[in-house]
């Protein structure tokens, strides 16, 4: 349904949330963040094998719980309302979705149980050094060499990168251009010749990483050259999944700045009895709330194959970053002096904000390809 | 009894409609008809012309009235206020007198809330209302009055009493406009249109029947004509369309249109035009212009999210879920896609922005826009109120202390009168 949550995905909700109010305190997420991998191994097991959520969106032949992109965004936006720790974007979201649309069956059986179980934690390598999200950025070059492919290239802003057990790499053949010749290949975290490197992110609770191709030896996932086709899907999913998990961070920071005006005291009075407070609230909630309609118009789109679902995900992304961003501003102003402490658990969110508004585009980059796909 | 299931109510209408409609009547004739057997207001009381039919039915009926081209009762304008306002606080005697010509549309009326001196704080009414021998004696002004210059009542507010609590000494009076006492002047707007006018009493009268309910119940009853004004917003932004069918009906209920909607015209100017924007920046050639291209896109996304945002609140209700915060936001949303449509359409139109009339960009209409929209966060509670309300009642924030709500009202600090 479009506009509205079935019962069952409601109920789905409140499941997720309770799990994640118990298991993501901010305590959990501030001491995640200052580790090296930034997870706690037994929350990624009770999340994965007791819930199942990463196997949500699966289809159930290939050991999933064949769930739509609904629910997948359900699943998200509390983990972004949670700020929970964990490579579940990477793994679940982004390899995951590349390897659904780009395997064969065959690479489908073969990749997608161990995912779907939370044993292997995956990621989907794309963007480099140049910082571009479109395909015409790839420069990674996959030379042929017998039945293998030798890949050489720089893959940077890898989310959960250097930890991943196994890295979907895009790349193209030498000397092709733009959207042609991209392929898409599986290399295991360890394979010889795969340099990692963790970067120091200013949003600690999600990690990235730098990998240097020289001469590592990648599987190829589906269809030699094809790649540009299930890119643009993917990317198209990804994009509304971090909308969704923004408009859940959006809508967490929203409610503390009430929370806290509510309950400080300047002047005598709450301050959220004086209208300069209220009138940023009711902003806040404006915002938030035309942002989650889009996030949840998109997922509901993916979910019907609807024609406008490019279109869709730029908008929401678009959208809620803009949301996201404003709203975390706002909230920081809304705590004053001690807003701007490290204490204060707004940063976290705030960091998260800005991290999501730039990852996979930013807010301007996604309104030029609306008007592209609108043909304005 | 017979039970009032969809089916049965459709079959009943389509009947009547089936036995009764005759598009060569002329539209009172017709209209008495529907007054008499109830089909016109079927979700009134019986004993009030209607046919005590839930709202929930409402629709069932309009499509049967559709279904054969059936002309309804007269639903546009403030007398749809009155109506509700008096079959809630009314006596036998007003729906006697008013209800049957309000459903057939010959009266028209208008609502005296709104002063110089009171806006957003409506309950600030100066207007005042004293009683001399068997009369009510009314001088002060009223504003932003839609149709008063043809209206045959007014809904006022009035004060009659400045020692009590300003909610406290109010009252509220059903007027008729045609007597000396009353003055209408058009109200010009910066968009050059009059769609509103300023109201002058002068020793203007009332009978102490038209007093409705007690002396100082002024407030409640205005609460309820405001909750309904609130509830018809949106469908007064509808437009209503004439039919193009030549019989005599037809022809006499478009010009009734044409008449009650004269005052709405430059509405759609006014809530930005969302739907022009991008022909235009095409036909403009500013659609190259990286800088114009993404303004266009933040309105369009904004105007595309308050869609859907209202669907969500429409989706909740018709499921009876409890309606979440996404029902509040229309109002103020509307604000500001109208405001950044004004500025795209300035961006699209560059100098041709200056010009107006037959000079400006299709025939007038882009610089109506641009001179309109700042209305749409005025009209019907400002923005300010609006998030006020939305602060208070939606995320329950503390009101603000107030200082003018528990001294008699002689003490409360006001606008200086106008000359």
């Amino acid at each position: 349904m479009r506009f509205s949550f079935t019962d069952e995905q409601q109920e789905f909700r409140s499941v997720v949330r309770r799990f994640l109010e118990d298991k993501s305190p901010t305590t959990a997420v501030r001491r995640l963040m200052e580790t090296d991998v930034g997870r706690d191994p037994e929350v990624w097991r009770c999340l994965s094998r007791d819930l199942g959520l990463t196997a949500i969106h699966i289809p159930e032949i290939y050991g999933g719980q064949g769930f739509g992109i609904s629910e997948l965004a359900i699943v998200v936006e509390e983990m972004g309302r949670a700020l929970l720790c964990a490579p579940y974007f990477a793994s679940t979201v982004l390899a995951t979705t590349a390897i659904l649309k780009a395997g064969t069956d065959a690479q489908k059986q073969a990749l997608l149980p161990d995912i779907a179980a939370g044993q292997t934690i995956a990621t989907f390598a794309f963007t480099e050094e140049n910082g571009r999200w479109d395909p015409g950025g790839i420069t990674a070059t996959a030379t042929r060499i017998g039945e293998k492919y030798r890949l050489d290239g720089v893959k940077c802003f890898v989310l959960d990168g250097h930890s991943a057990d196994l890295i979907v790499v895009l790349a193209r053949r030498p000397g092709s251009e733009e959207a042609d010749g991209l392929s898409f290949f599986t290399v295991r975290g360890d394979a010889a010749g795969l340099g990692r490197r963790r970067l120091e992110t200013m949003d600690q609770t999600r990690k990235l990483a730098c990998l240097t191709l020289s001469g590592v030896e990648g599987e190829l996932l589906g269809e030699e050259g094809a790649a540009a086709d299930p890119l643009q899907a993917t990317l198209d999913i990804a994009a509304i999944c971090l909308a969704n998990e923004m408009v859940g961070g959006a809508e967490r920071l929203r409610e503390s700045a009430v929370a806290f005006a509510n309950l400080r005291v300047q002047f005598g009075r709450p301050i959220a009895s004086f209208q300069s407070l209220k009138h940023k609230a009711a902003d806040m909630l404006l915002d938030v709330e035309l942002a989650k309609s889009a996030a949840y118009s998109a997922a509901a789109a993916a979910d019907e194959g609807d024609d406008e679902l490019p279109a869709l995900a730029s908008l929401a992304k678009a959208a809620a970053s803009e949301a996201y961003m404003q709203t975390a501003i706002h909230t920081v102003q809304i705590h004053g002096g001690i807003g701007f402490t490290w204490d204060n658990d707004t940063h976290l969110w705030f960091k998260r904000a800005k991290s999501s508004e730039v990852f996979l585009g930013g807010p301007a980059y996604h309104r030029e390809r609306l008007m592209q796909i609108w043909k304005v | 009894m017979t039970e009032m299931t969809a089916e049965a109510v459709r079959a009943e209408a389509r009947a009547w409609l089936e036995q009764n409609w005759d598009p060569n009547l002329g539209l009172i004739a017709w209209r008495n008809m529907l007054v008499d057997s109830g089909w016109g207001a079927p979700h009134w009381p019986k004993a009030w012309y209607g046919r005590g039919l839930p709202d929930g039915l409402v629709p069932i009926v309009e499509e049967e009235f559709e279904r054969i081209g059936a002309v309804g009762v007269a639903k546009m304008g403030i007398r749809t206020l009155a109506a509700a306002t008096i079959l809630a606080h009314g006596t036998d005697h007003h729906k006697q007198k008013f209800l049957r010509r309000i459903l057939t549309g010959e009266d028209t009326w208008c609502q005296l809330f709104s002063e110089p001196g009171s806006g957003s704080d409506l309950a600030g009414a100066m207007t005042r209302a004293e009683r001399r021998g068997n009369r009510w004696v009314i001088n002060g002004q009223k504003v932003w009055t839609t149709s008063a210059h043809r209206a045959d009542y007014g809904l006022l507010l009035a004060r009659t009493n400045v020692d009590l609590p300003k909610h406290k000494g109010l009252a509220y009076f059903i007027l008729d406009m045609h007597q000396p006492g009353v003055e209408v002047v058009p109200l010009r707007q910066m968009n050059g249109h009059a769609s509103f006018n300023q109201v002058f009493f002068t020793d203007a009268e009332v009978a102490p029947e038209y007093l409705v309910e007690e002396d100082g119940d002024g407030w409640k009853i205005a609460t309820t004509t405001l909750m309904h004004e609130r509830r018809g917003a949106d469908a007064m932004r509808r437009y209503v369309k004439p039919s193009e069918r030549p019989e005599r009906i037809y022809r006499e209920e478009a010009k009734e249109i044409a008449i009650d909607l004269e005052p709405y015209k430059w509405y759609p100017q006014r809530a930005g035009r969302v739907d022009l924007v991008i022909e235009r920046a095409k036909q403009a050639g500013r659609n190259s212009d990286p800088v114009t291209r993404q303004e266009i896109a933040k309105l369009m996304i904004m105007a595309r999210c308050a869609e859907w945002t209202a669907r969500r609140a429409r989706a909740a209700h018709q499921q009876g879920r409890p309606q979440g915060p996404e029902g509040s936001l229309g109002k103020l949303a509307s604000s500001y896609i109208a405001r950044a449509a004004n500025h795209v359409h300035t961006l699209i139109s560059g100098a041709d922005a200056m010009l107006t009339g037959k000079d400006s960009p299709l025939n007038g209409i882009i610089a109506e826009i641009l001179v309109s929209t700042p209305a749409i966060s005025i009209a019907g509670g400002t923005d300010e109120i609006q998030k006020n309300i939305i602060a208070e009642r939606v995320l329950k924030m503390p009101k603000e202390p107030r200082f003018d709500t528990d001294r008699p009202f002689r003490e409360v600090p006001k606008n200086a009168l106008p000359k």
